[in-house]
């Protein structure tokens, strides 16, 4: 993999209209990937899951070489009708397309020659493969007080032009003052055995709010890593979904600080998965100041074979007196051969806090589907509605009406 | 001549040479083969126990320390230490009480524990009005009565080797992880209790009524096998603070409960923690594990751990046979600069087993306290369940109070509820006790005792009474 590696970076500097500096921190990054590789079990955060043995059995060998230079054809079919959206369109690892037409241009600035910091961030190795390998990062600004009309749709499409081959994605938010910002990403996958790596960053100034609603629905035979970071100030907001479902195997990560006072977090999401899946969510809460919250709720609903690990902290630090956290992950294990792991943790140094978590998993009640089987249902029918009950519970915590319906039709749930 | 004999032999010349003077014998300082075959020679013990330690030390060799956990310690150097001394004889112990250090002293007495027994607890000679040895050999002959054997390990292995050949190890084998395996290789002493079939034990079995029990070393190994169909409650440790040279202790216990047998283990702990500044203090690395071997079994560990610098434990169950039962109730107090990584884990291998852990964790001062825990379901182990919860407590926003559960469930038809919470004594109900006369340190006790109540409960009732002081006294000067 080294050599592969090695030469496909040569080949993309080559290509490409970088400068000195920036290849040469380009460089670094892929120095520190190299030394650490893919993440593996005996790192304490990949324990449920050994990416390094995921990628070697799925994909093999991976080509990290991409073409950019010809455009991609967009294809419309896969937009959403019938509701109004501005767009990004990322299509094999390329991205096509950035449309704000719905908004205020002046209010709304696109970066696309937005340097990342030179730091070699913690241990995280897929972010320094992120780093090395991104042909582009795109900061995009919300300006102060500027509330955006419509929602933005980042669509991630992948079509069977590639094959075992690594596309990375960063993106850049920053709002500002009083501004607001929901977000939806929507995966079309028509490849297969490819390795996804998205990073996004949100800075979130005073009073802002983000919404993001992550949708994983399509089946399909890739390998997926997503990081959120997302940084508060003092009463922002940000509400993350996240609905796992289609890729073979797939890991979010949300790390979130919160560094205002009254801001506060809220992560939700709900696995779904069938035949042979694994995939896994790990949420860090930071409460690194006073009267901040955090709200987390996960369930999963596992066929067979499956696995799904949910792994989530909160941490107080002593200056965070009045930390409100909370944290609940429920699965139901469907089959014999299904699998639930969680690590629920706690990490608390302030004492006037109120922190809880709970975690529980089991099979469906035989108590309830009885009792739906004795009103005329079938085993079926009554196991569907107990599924979708459980699940629509997650659906309902989210705030934005609009792209709560949009939810609830795209993975089928009912009322 | 055998092979032993020669080893003896050799041990003759060996460089350092070995004090035979009986009152003084100590093993050289440091780790290698010659101090386990010195170990094992003293002892007299058998061909097949020295390569249980031998083996054990192999491996030990080849592994490394962990270093996962939440506290973190100076580096030990084990070369360093002496892995074998025998008891202090009389003349270096104090000859009365007068010579102990007054704040010991003072405590002992707001546990309200005797004269007699604190004289005995620091090894004074005491007179013939208190004479613990008859005591005790009342006890060992109703022991002997039913059958039951308890006694120190280091006898079992010379008089009962069909039973110390077949448990020994097979709960924490030698391969087991750093600590656990460094106390296969070089364990001085312990207890050992078996109980046959059908037999109830009749009395809380403890160190305290065993002959020998005194100074048995950083070291110690315990095995404990009930028997098809017997029930056994062990008491480990008192409330009364214990001073100890030795930082280190890296003890083994092994439990194994065969068909419908109980075993209930408790565990009171107070060692020395260092002083207030976090000087000192006991590193207490114990590894205990229960085996419910049988149907039907059931083992129960209670442990009360309110001393020592770094308490870093789990005692775990592994839940083989159908049916079976494990349980764990734990109260973790820390204060000053006492760190605690403690908590345990069920396995459950065996159909219908059940499993339910209480964790109460305590932090006051600068201290650090995190419950750790595993539970585990296995696919073939249909409908098990398990209940967890653990709560924290915290006194002041210098101390910290963590909980790291992992939960895996492979089973459908398996049930885990976990729960979790983090709290402070309120200002309400602080107001409501003092308003009603006690003053604030009395009505933390109060408190505290009530949030630890369910673990306190299922201590042996003369336990029950010393560990509730016990707690109050551990977290003095901790509030205002």
């Amino acid at each position: 993999m080294i050599e592969q590696i090695k030469t496909d970076f040569e080949k993309i500097i080559k290509n490409s209209d970088l400068s000195e500096s920036d290849i040469k921190l380009k460089r670094k990054y892929l120095d520190n990937f190299i030394e650490n590789g893919f993440p593996s079990r005996k790192l304490e955060n990949w324990k449920f899951s050994d990416l390094n043995q995921i990628i070697k059995k799925n994909i093999g060998e991976l080509s990290f070489y991409n073409d950019n230079s010809h455009p991609n054809k967009v294809d419309t079919a896969t937009f959403i009708d019938g509701l109004e959206h501005n767009k990004i369109i990322f299509i094999n690892g390329r991205i096509e397309k950035i449309d704000f037409n719905y908004e205020n241009q002046d209010k709304i600035t696109i970066d696309d020659d937005y340097k990342f910091e030179n730091k070699i961030e913690n241990s995280n190795s897929l972010l320094s493969l992120n780093n090395a390998f991104t042909n582009k990062c795109y900061k995009i600004s919300i300006k102060k007080d500027y509330v955006l009309n419509k929602p933005l749709f980042v669509y991630h499409t992948m079509n069977n032009k590639i094959k075992s081959k690594n596309i990375n994605l960063k993106l850049e938010f920053q709002l500002e003052e009083n501004s607001s910002l929901r977000v939806i990403d929507l995966f079309n996958d028509n490849a297969e055995n490819n390795f996804v790596n998205i990073f996004y960053n949100f800075d979130l100034k005073k009073n802002s709010t983000l919404k993001n609603y992550k949708i994983d629905k399509m089946q399909n035979k890739n390998i997926k890593y997503s990081y959120n970071n997302i940084e508060q100030e003092t009463n922002s907001v940000s509400e993350t979904f996240i609905f796992s479902s289609g890729s073979n195997f797939s890991k979010n990560e949300v790390n979130c600080n919160l560094n205002g006072e009254y801001s506060s977090a809220f992560v939700n999401g709900i696995f779904s998965l069938h035949n042979e899946q694994q995939h896994e969510i790990r949420t860090i809460i930071n409460h690194l100041v006073e009267n901040t919250k955090s709200y987390q709720l996960i369930k999963s609903v596992l066929g067979k074979n499956t696995k799904s690990a949910y792994q989530g902290k909160i941490f107080v630090d002593s200056k965070a007196q009045k930390t409100d956290g909370y944290q609940l992950s429920k699965a139901i294990l469907l089959d014999g051969t299904s699998e639930f792991n969680a690590k629920p943790e706690l990490e608390i140094y302030a004492d006037d806090v109120k922190c809880s978590h709970g975690s529980a998993s089991g099979s469906l009640d035989e108590n309830s589907i009885f009792y739906l089987m004795s009103r005329g249902l079938n085993y079926q029918q009554s196991k569907e509605l107990l599924i979708n009950g459980f699940l629509l519970d997650v659906v309902e915590k989210i705030t934005d009406l609009e792209i709560k319906n949009l939810i609830k039709n795209m993975i089928g749930l009912k009322e | 001549m055998d092979t032993r004999e020669k080893d003896i032999e050799n041990l003759k010349d060996y460089k350092y040479g070995f004090s035979t003077d009986i009152e003084n014998i100590r093993a050289p300082k440091g780790l290698n083969e010659d101090v386990i075959k010195f170990i094992s020679n003293i002892k007299k013990e058998p061909r097949w126990m020295l390569d249980f330690r031998l083996k054990a030390f192999e491996r030990f060799r080849n592994l490394k320390e962990p270093d996962w956990q939440k506290p973190k310690y100076p580096k030990i150097d084990y070369q360093d230490l002496y892995y074998y001394s025998a008891p202090k004889s009389m003349n270096d112990k104090p000859k009365s009480l007068d010579e102990l250090d007054p704040k010991l002293l003072e405590t002992y007495k707001k546990l309200g524990i005797p004269l007699q027994e604190q004289a005995r607890l620091n090894g004074i000679a005491v007179d013939a009005v208190f004479d613990s040895v008859s005591v005790a050999t009342t006890f060992r002959e109703e022991l002997n009565k039913q059958g039951i054997i308890f006694c120190p390990i280091s006898e079992a292995i010379q008089n009962h080797p069909e039973l110390v050949k077949k448990y020994l190890g097979s709960v924490i084998p030698t391969t087991d992880h750093f600590f656990a395996t460094l106390n296969s290789a070089v364990f001085t002493d312990g207890s050992f209790a078996y109980i046959p079939e059908g037999v109830r034990c009749p009395m809380e079995l403890s160190t305290y009524f065993r002959i020998n029990a005194s100074n048995t070393g950083q070291f110690e190994r315990t095995l404990i096998i009930a028997d098809k169909g017997s029930y056994v409650s062990y008491l480990e440790g008192c409330t009364a603070p214990m001073r100890d040279e030795n930082q280190l202790h890296a003890a083994n216990v092994e439990l194994i409960a065969l068909d419908d047998a109980e075993i209930k283990y408790s565990t009171v702990q107070n060692w020395y923690p260092g002083d207030e500044n976090g000087k000192g203090g006991i590193y207490n690395f114990v590894t205990k594990r229960g085996l419910c071997k049988g149907k039907n079994s059931k083992i129960s560990w209670t442990q009360v751990e309110t001393g020592s610098a770094i308490t870093w434990k789990y005692p775990s169950c592994i839940l083989k046979g159908d049916n079976s039962i494990g349980e764990f109730y734990s109260i973790a107090i820390t204060n000053n600069h006492q760190k605690a990584d403690t908590g345990t884990k069920m396995i459950h291998l065996g159909k219908n087993t059940k499993s339910k852990i209480i964790s109460k964790g305590i932090s006051a001062g600068f201290s650090d306290m995190t419950y750790r825990g595993l539970v585990d379901i296995n696919s073939k182990a249909q409908n098990s369940s398990n209940y967890t919860q653990c709560d924290s407590l915290l006194m002041g926003n210098k101390c910290g109070a963590h909980t790291v559960p992992y939960i895996k469930n492979k089973n459908s038809n398996s049930n885990i509820a976990h729960e979790a919470t983090t709290s402070k004594i309120s200002e309400d109900q602080l107001h409501y006790c003092q308003q009603r006369g006690l003053n604030p340190e009395e009505a933390v006790g109060l408190i505290v005792n009530g949030f630890c109540k369910e673990v306190l409960q299922q201590l042996p009732m003369e336990f029950a009474v010393e560990a509730q002081k016990l707690v109050g006294i551990s977290l003095e000067g901790s509030v205002g």
